[in-house]
Order: C-alpha cells, then sequence, then structure tokens
C-alpha cells in the first residue's frame, strides 16, 4: 500500500522545476549568475520531464536525448560563463542593473 | 528507414555537411598555425568553401534519409540551404573592410560562422527531435560568441550576455516542448510523431508541447513578443556580426519552422494557425511603430527584420503550398535586400567611425551618391513598392492569404507595410534633403561591388531572377506536400 509515484507526479516536479527556472531569469534583478543557474534549472526539468516519459514509454530514446542535453549543457554554461567574463572585464560587475547600455 | 552507414557513398544526402564539418576543421588549423596578421586569407578561404558547399548542395541530386531518420535531404531544404549559405558567405565578405575596426579580424570569427552555418544547414535538414536540438545549440553556440567578438568593448559584451541570456531561454522552451511531444506521441522522429498525431489525434499536452516548440523558434526568428533580444543585439554587435545574424539564422530558423508546421504538425493544423497568425500579426505591427522613433539605424534594421519576419508568416499562416513558396520566395528576397543594406551601411564612414544614427546620414547623397541611390532603392524595396523585388516578395505571401481567406490577417498586414513606409522614407528624407555634416570615407571596392550586383537584382528582379526563382522555389515547395 502507500502511495505510488507515477508518471504525473514527475511531470510535476518537473513543470514546477521549469517554472522556478523561467521566473528565475525574469524576476532575478540581482545577480548573473543566478541566470546561468535558473537556465540549468530548465534543462533539468526537461532531463526529468524525457527520462520519465521513456520510463513511462519502455522507450530508450528520451534517455538518448536527455544525454544530447547534458553535454550540449555544460558547453552551453562554459560559453555562458566565458562570456560573463568578458562582461566582467570591460564593466567591473555583473550585477543585472548593469546591463543597460542599450535601452528603447 | 534503416539506413546503416556501410560506406562514404550511402552518405550521399549528407556530403555537403560532411564537407563544411572536415572544411572549418582544416580551416582552423590553418588559422592556428600560420600567422595572425594574415587572417583575412581565413576568411577568403572559408568563402570559398562556402562556395564550394553551396555548389555541392545545388548539384548533389541525391534526396533521402539518413542515420538512421534524424537527417533529411529535399528539395526544399536545398533551396534554404542554398540561401543560408549565401547570406553567410556574403556576411563575411561584407566584413572583410575595415575588420580590426569592427573587432572581426581574428580567424576564429570566420571558423565561427562556419560552424554557426554547419549548425543551421543541420537545422534545415532536420528530421528528428534530437538533431533539430543539436543543429539549433551549434548554431547558438557560435552565435553567442560572435556577438561578443570584440571582446574589449563593452557595448558587443553586453550584447553577447543578452543575446546568451535570452538564447539559452529559447532552447529550454523549444526543449520542454519536444520532451512533452516525446511524451504525448512516443516518437522523436519527426516522420513518426506525425503518423502518431493522425492516428491519436490531438491531447492536450501535445498541444503544450507544440506551443512551447513554436515559441522556442519564435525566439529564434526573433517574431513579437519574443523579439526583446533583436534590437539591442543588433546595435551592440560589431556591424558585420549584425549582418550575419540578420540573414542566415531568420533564414535557418523559419526552414525549421516551416517544415514542423507543414509537415510535422500537418494533422492539427487549426491549431499551429492560430499560433502563426497571431505571431505574424503582432510582429507587423509592433515593428511598424515601434521603430518610428528609434534614432540608431542598426536598432531600425532590428524593427525593420522584425517586420519582414512577420510578413513572411504571412505566407505561412495560409498553410498551404502556395503559402510556403511565398515564404521562400520572401525570404531569398529578405536576404538579398538585406546584403544590398548593410553594404550600405558599412560603406558610410565618416572620420568618427561608422555611422550610428539617422542624423549621421544627412547630406550622404552629395557625397556619396551611388551608395545613397542604392540604399533609396533598398529601401523602396523594404516599403515593397514596385517594380522592385520586395513588392513581389509580399506580393506572394498576401496572395496566399488571401486565397486562403485571412482576409483580416491581410488587411492588417497591408496597413502595417503602410505605417512602416514612414521610417523607411525617413530614411531616404535625411540622406537627400538635409545638410552634409561630415566628411565620408572612401568605399572598400567589394561593398562596391556587392552593392551595385544587389542593386541592380532588385531594381530589375521582375526581368531577371524573378521567374528563375519562382520556380525554384514552386519545386522547393511541391516536396513538403
Amino acid at each position: 500500500m502507500g502511495l505510488e509515484i507515477g508518471l504525473g507526479h514527475y511531470l510535476t516536479v518537473a513543470a514546477i522545476l521549469f517554472t522556478l527556472g523561467v521566473f528565475g531569469i525574469f524576476i532575478n534583478r540581482k545577480n548573473i549568475i543566478v541566470i546561468l543557474m535558473s537556465v540549468e534549472l530548465i534543462l533539468l526539468a526537461v532531463n526529468l520531464n524525457l527520462v520519465a516519459f521513456s520510463a513511462h514509454l519502455q522507450d530508450l530514446q528520451g534517455q538518448v536525448f536527455a544525454m544530447m542535453i547534458l553535454t550540449v549543457a555544460a558547453a552551453e554554461a562554459a560559453i555562458g560563463l566565458a562570456i560573463l567574463v568578458i562582461f566582467y572585464r570591460n564593466r567591473g560587475s555583473i550585477a543585472v542593473e548593469d546591463v543597460n547600455m542599450m535601452k528603447g | 528507414m534503416n539506413s546503416d552507414v556501410t560506406d562514404f557513398a550511402s552518405l550521399a544526402p549528407a556530403h555537403p555537411e560532411v564537407l563544411m564539418a572536415l572544411g572549418v576543421l582544416v580551416l582552423l588549423l590553418v588559422g592556428v598555425v600560420i600567422n595572425k596578421e594574415r587572417s583575412a586569407l581565413v576568411s577568403w578561404l572559408s568563402v570559398g568553401l562556402l562556395a564550394a558547399t553551396g555548389l555541392l548542395v545545388m548539384l548533389q541530386p541525391a534526396d533521402g534519409v539518413v542515420f538512421n531518420g534524424l537527417f533529411i535531404a529535399d528539395s526544399f531544404g536545398r533551396f534554404m540551404k542554398v540561401l543560408v549559405i549565401g547570406g553567410a558567405g556574403l556576411a563575411l565578405i561584407l566584413g572583410m573592410s575595415n575588420a580590426e575596426e569592427n573587432g572581426v579580424h581574428k580567424y576564429e570569427y570566420s571558423v565561427l560562422a562556419l560552424l554557426a552555418t554547419l549548425g543551421m544547414m543541420v537545422m534545415v535538414s532536420a528530421n528528428d527531435l534530437m538533431s533539430l536540438y543539436v543543429g539549433l545549440e551549434l548554431q547558438s553556440l557560435s552565435l553567442y560568441v560572435m556577438a561578443a567578438i570584440k571582446r574589449d568593448d563593452a557595448r558587443a559584451s553586453e550584447a553577447g550576455l543578452k543575446y546568451f541570456v535570452l538564447g539559452a531561454l529559447s532552447s529550454g522552451l523549444l526543449l520542454y516542448g519536444a520532451s512533452l511531444i516525446y511524451g504525448f506521441t512516443g516518437h522523436t522522429n519527426l516522420g513518426e510523431i506525425v503518423v502518431a498525431i493522425a492516428n491519436e489525434g490531438r491531447s492536450i499536452g501535445l498541444i503544450f508541447g507544440v506551443v512551447f516548440l513554436l515559441a522556442g523558434i519564435a525566439f529564434k526568428i526573433s517574431a513579437v513578443p519574443f523579439h526583446m533580444w533583436t534590437p539591442d543585439v543588433y546595435e551592440g554587435a560589431p556591424t558585420p556580426v549584425t549582418a550575419f545574424f540578420a540573414m542566415a539564422p531568420k533564414v535557418a530558423a523559419m526552414t525549421l519552422m516551416i517544415r514542423l508546421v507543414m509537415d510535422t504538425f500537418a494533422p492539427i493544423t487549426s491549431d499551429w494557425q492560430q499560433i502563426v497568425i497571431f505571431l505574424s500579426i503582432a510582429s507587423m505591427v509592433l515593428a511598424a511603430f515601434a521603430a518610428i522613433g528609434q534614432q540608431s539605424i542598426k536598432r531600425l534594421i532590428a524593427y525593420s527584420s522584425i517586420g519582414h519576419v512577420g510578413f513572411a508568416l504571412v505566407g505561412l499562416s495560409s498553410g498551404t503550398q502556395v503559402g510556403v513558396e511565398g515564404v521562400a520566395i520572401y525570404m531569398a528576397i529578405y536576404v538579398g535586400m538585406t546584403v544590398a543594406l548593410f553594404a550600405c551601411v558599412l560603406s558610410l564612414r565618416t572620420d568618427k567611425g561608422y555611422v550610428e544614427t539617422i542624423d549621421d546620414l544627412a547630406g550622404a547623397s552629395k557625397a556619396r551618391p551611388f551608395v545613397a541611390a542604392v540604399m533609396a532603392i533598398v529601401m523602396f524595396s523594404l516599403i515593397g513598392l514596385p517594380p522592385l523585388a520586395g513588392f513581389f516578395a509580399k506580393w506572394q505571401v498576401f496572395l496566399a492569404a488571401i486565397e486562403a481567406n485571412l482576409y483580416v490577417l491581410s488587411v492588417i498586414g497591408m496597413l502595417a507595410s503602410a505605417v512602416s513606409a514612414f521610417y523607411y522614407l525617413r530614411v531616404v528624407k535625411v540622406m537627400y534633403f538635409d545638410e552634409p555634416k561630415a566628411e565620408f570615407a572612401a568605399v572598400p571596392g567589394e561593398l562596391n561591388v556587392l552593392m551595385a550586383v544587389f542593386g541592380f537584382l532588385i531594381v530589375t528582379f521582375y526581368f531577371t531572377v524573378g521567374n528563375p526563382l519562382a520556380s525554384w522555389a514552386h519545386t522547393a515547395a511541391g516536396s513538403l506536400f
């Protein structure tokens, strides 16, 4: 007896993580590093979705897809941090409110 | 479907991509080995590699599906790949003059541009959610670095950062949609997804997936409401990079959109049609009004490109073969007009550097009559005045929309087009009727050639390239139906 953890629970957790990631990008007013973490959160939510579906469907493709996303996410984080470093060199700050040279 | 890679010949549909991938690696080595001052050599070699790949794409007769269904080569993809490769090569040539001032003199710039082009070719030929994602990321990751390539410039690094954050968000949206589509159809292959949708019908989860996937792609083509990165990135990035962004990536993402909605989501046409119509109207209207107040030329071009994406989506909204044909022609003409536009912008330099604001163009008609004339032609063509090329682009997409009984969409589009005439004509007015303020520097030779060639093609479109382009687009669109 007890609560069976099924596909719906995994999807709900993934949806919550995804929403947190999206809000982390838009509501966050402090630090760009937090934005990078939110991006990772979104990608992990997608991975959770894919693996849950893969197990539910008894099909391996979803897990292959998750592997692809993991590797690309690593490359993406590396490039994001590299751009962040040159931004810091030019502006001396990584606060979100300082990303404001262009507007309109 | 089972296409094991036994020999090189069995990869025939993917030969252009193979050539491109090997060529990029060789050029990277060449760039590392030769000394830094001769990176112009790498740029010209890159243009040569693009030309060779483009030729192979055009001459290659092999259609088909390879890599176990991940990759498809058809005449639609071939048409769009030629546009992507042409746009990328012309953008590289646009960056040749004053490369140092623009920060694009490093050999890494051409190598990154080639890698981005390879990613776009994979996007155009994607036949699976996985290859779609990998191609898109190869393109995006290269473009993030290209935006920030002038790394001692604060505005370029800010542009790179903004592009990265919003691009990563859009990839996330796209992936979330892809995961839902996989979950609710059980497949990642686009061909199998369409069968699954046709058999099982639509479910609410599938619709959610479609919305997220299309939102992710709408970011990449910068359709409203996912356009907010475009003006900032276009303004902050060095001008040759902006030219690159305005052409090839848009064509590739638009191809992806067309392939997905016309092929994969064909059984749920009435659902995706609402999304595309909304994107189209929002892009046309917002771009027409937001561009009016702009002072910066590059921001103006950004809003103009948002508007043109909206017009192209008018054709797609119809969901018919005529509509797809119209989008294909529209993207071809858009690339041609953009090349001429950026050739003009890059030709106008004062002693303080490149012209930044529209007021800096004052009196350009007296100092540089040829550049001003081409610029004026491009502006009239962007408005869509006959007999210039831009008119035939809009004609084709609105024709498709009216045939599909989308009258409201067509009327809104034509009104938006009329409003947009205001800001295009303002540029012409400043160039021809305002007093000159500064001296203009000499125009580099290759830009003169580009302006002459594309200016000529825009003016004589109906008599020269119009018919061959239309018949080729007809064949291309036919392969999707």
